[in-house]
């Protein structure tokens, strides 16, 4: 039988130790730097490197893609010359197209498609019977190859009159130093931005070790070394920095997805191709968005190690 | 406070310093910028195991002096030994490891506010590396041991002058030091702590450390029998 003497079980006599947290307060009080405002300044940035960074990624691969497909094609444009038989000199430049080794086929544009690329500049609807209108035999080289396209040119110059071969070259170059000073710019932007970044952490860190300036001469005096107080700053500054650069990352990531997502209301409108032809697609990929996360991570260790050694360089003075 | 006050660091001696000295002044001159020297050819020994009072008048230069003995101002002229070392000709890095071989009792205290009592005292044995497990005992004993016992988790906005005085000497000895700097440690306290807390330094100097008071309070260093170091004008007086 259990009498209520015998449920009373015995406390176990608590010390003071017991009543201790398991946690350890920060020596440097989070509230003491200027912490919104830093992971404000921070987020812009990290917002303004992320969306560079991203339209780096997007122009060259825009451009990689106008290369790959331009340089895949080649144009042979054929003027109407009074006296001539157009289809006739069509059908011959194309044969000679075909018989150049490399060349994968050959599409002559009819008189109407040749008419309707005219539709954007001259608009619908007209009589385009008495302009002579240039017809148009697009030639696809295959992959890989590297047809002479010297020797076709000029077996056109020969056999058909009035033809000409337009093989973009002009276009490539001029597209591979756009997309080259593209890169360089956004490289510019982006090592201007980190630099912001590491004055603005700087300013703020010394501002942090001006408040905390009793607890780093009791660290001092007590025998912390500069490596231990410069870890106290450290550690706040580095969430600080994940902080303020997940924030403009994501920003970013969500800007070029909405983006993305904007090339898609395009679809089955007239700015389509153009849209198209201009940016290829807004979507910066999975890449895009990886060296977005790279940069987060870059943008906080670059706030943690700029604070850190502004903690050393001003431990250095004080000294 | 509880009976055996030593009983939470008697277990554990400071490391003997054999015959070298604790610390040694020869012909120490110090000047801030160019300024008049506020200390003048300063000349002494403090050995291991020694009691003694720094005096003079206000201004004498107690605290430079202190602040020389923990290794915060470097001087002017002279050579200053610590534990057997010029601290002239040490590195930043060995500097450190000498300061850690040395308390100090800070006339203002200089407790973090945002850290409670427990976290005071334990803060020179955290920045060691020391994982808390091993010194979290240690440390609540040191806490009973000056009264502190009730008030681990207190801030130090809420406790009291004197409150914050046993707590600053309980940081200053938790690592066991060498050397024990007291400024001024009994100025905001009353009579009957101060002598309390003068008793205190002196088991702390029975259990093996070497300890300078700094003080003008004359009937409390008549209360003990102890060596005074006595700065007057920038030069000292030693009277044994």
């Amino acid at each position: 039988m259990v009498t209520p003497k015998m449920r009373v079980q015995a406390v176990p006599a608590r010390s003071p130790a017991d009543t201790l947290p398991k946690t350890a307060t920060p020596i440097v009080p989070a509230d003491s730097i200027a912490g919104q405002a830093l992971v404000a300044v921070i987020a812009i940035m990290a917002f303004l490197a992320a969306v560079t960074l991203g339209a780096v990624v997007l122009v060259r691969g825009a451009a990689g893609e106008w290369q790959a497909a331009v340089a895949r094609e080649v144009t042979i444009q054929v003027l109407p010359t009074q006296g001539r038989d157009l289809d006739a000199d069509l059908k011959r430049a194309a044969d000679l197209a075909v018989a150049t080794p490399g060349v994968d086929n050959v599409r002559v544009y009819s008189k109407t498609e040749s008419e309707r690329l005219l539709e954007p500049w001259l608009g619908s609807g007209l009589a385009l019977d008495d302009l002579p209108v240039p017809r148009l035999v697009v030639v696809r080289i295959s992959a890989d190859a590297q047809p002479n396209l010297n020797a076709l040119r000029k077996a056109l110059a020969n056999e058909v009159a009035g033809a000409t071969l337009d093989d973009h070259r002009g276009w490539i170059d001029r597209m591979r130093g756009m997309a080259r000073t593209s890169v360089i710019c956004g490289i510019v932007v982006l090592l201007l931005v980190l630099a912001a970044t590491m004055l603005s952490v700087a300013f703020a860190t010394r501002g942090a070790m001006a408040s905390n300036r009793p607890v780093i001469e009791v660290l001092h005096v007590i025998g912390a070394r500069d490596g231990y107080i410069a870890g106290q700053f450290q550690r706040h500054f580095l969430w600080l920095g994940l902080k303020g650069g997940a924030i403009g990352g994501i920003a970013a990531m969500v800007l070029f997805f909405l983006a993305g997502s904007f090339g898609e209301w395009f679809k089955g409108t007239a700015g389509e191709q153009q849209v198209a032809a201009l940016f290829g697609s807004f979507a910066i990929g999975i890449v895009g968005y990886a060296a977005i996360l790279v940069l987060v991570g870059v943008i906080a260790g670059v706030t943690a190690g700029t604070s850190r050694l502004t903690v050393f360089h001003t431990l250095g003075m004080i000294e | 406070m509880v009976n055996n006050p030593l009983g939470a660091i008697e277990r554990k001696q400071p490391t003997p310093t054999g015959d070298v000295g604790v610390v040694r002044f020869e012909n120490v001159g110090l000047r801030y910028g160019l300024g008049p020297e506020v200390l003048r050819d300063l000349s002494f020994n403090i050995g291991p195991h020694s009691f003694q009072f720094l005096t003079g008048p206000s201004g004498a230069g107690k605290t430079s002096l202190l602040r020389l003995l923990y290794l915060s101002l470097k001087p002017t002229r002279g050579l200053i030994t610590l534990f057997g070392h010029d601290v002239a000709t040490l590195s930043k890095d060995a500097l450190t490891t000498l300061r850690r071989r040395v308390g100090i009792v800070f006339q203002d205290f200089r407790l973090l506010d945002h850290m409670t009592t427990y976290e005071n005292v334990s803060l020179p044995l955290r920045v060691l590396g020391k994982d808390e497990a091993t010194y979290r005992d240690e440390v609540v004993e040191l806490l009973r041991w000056v009264g502190l016992g009730e008030r681990l988790m207190a801030l130090p906005p809420v406790l009291s002058g004197g409150e914050k005085q046993r707590a600053a000497i309980a940081r200053a000895v938790i690592a066991r030091p060498q050397l024990l700097l007291a400024d001024e440690p009994t100025g905001n306290v009353d009579p009957v702590l101060a002598r309390r807390l003068v008793r205190l330094f002196a088991e702390l100097n029975k259990s093996g450390t070497a300890v300078v008071i700094a003080t003008h309070d004359i009937g409390l260093m008549d209360l003990f029998d102890a060596r005074r170091l006595v700065l007057h004008e920038g030069r000292m007086h030693i009277y044994e």
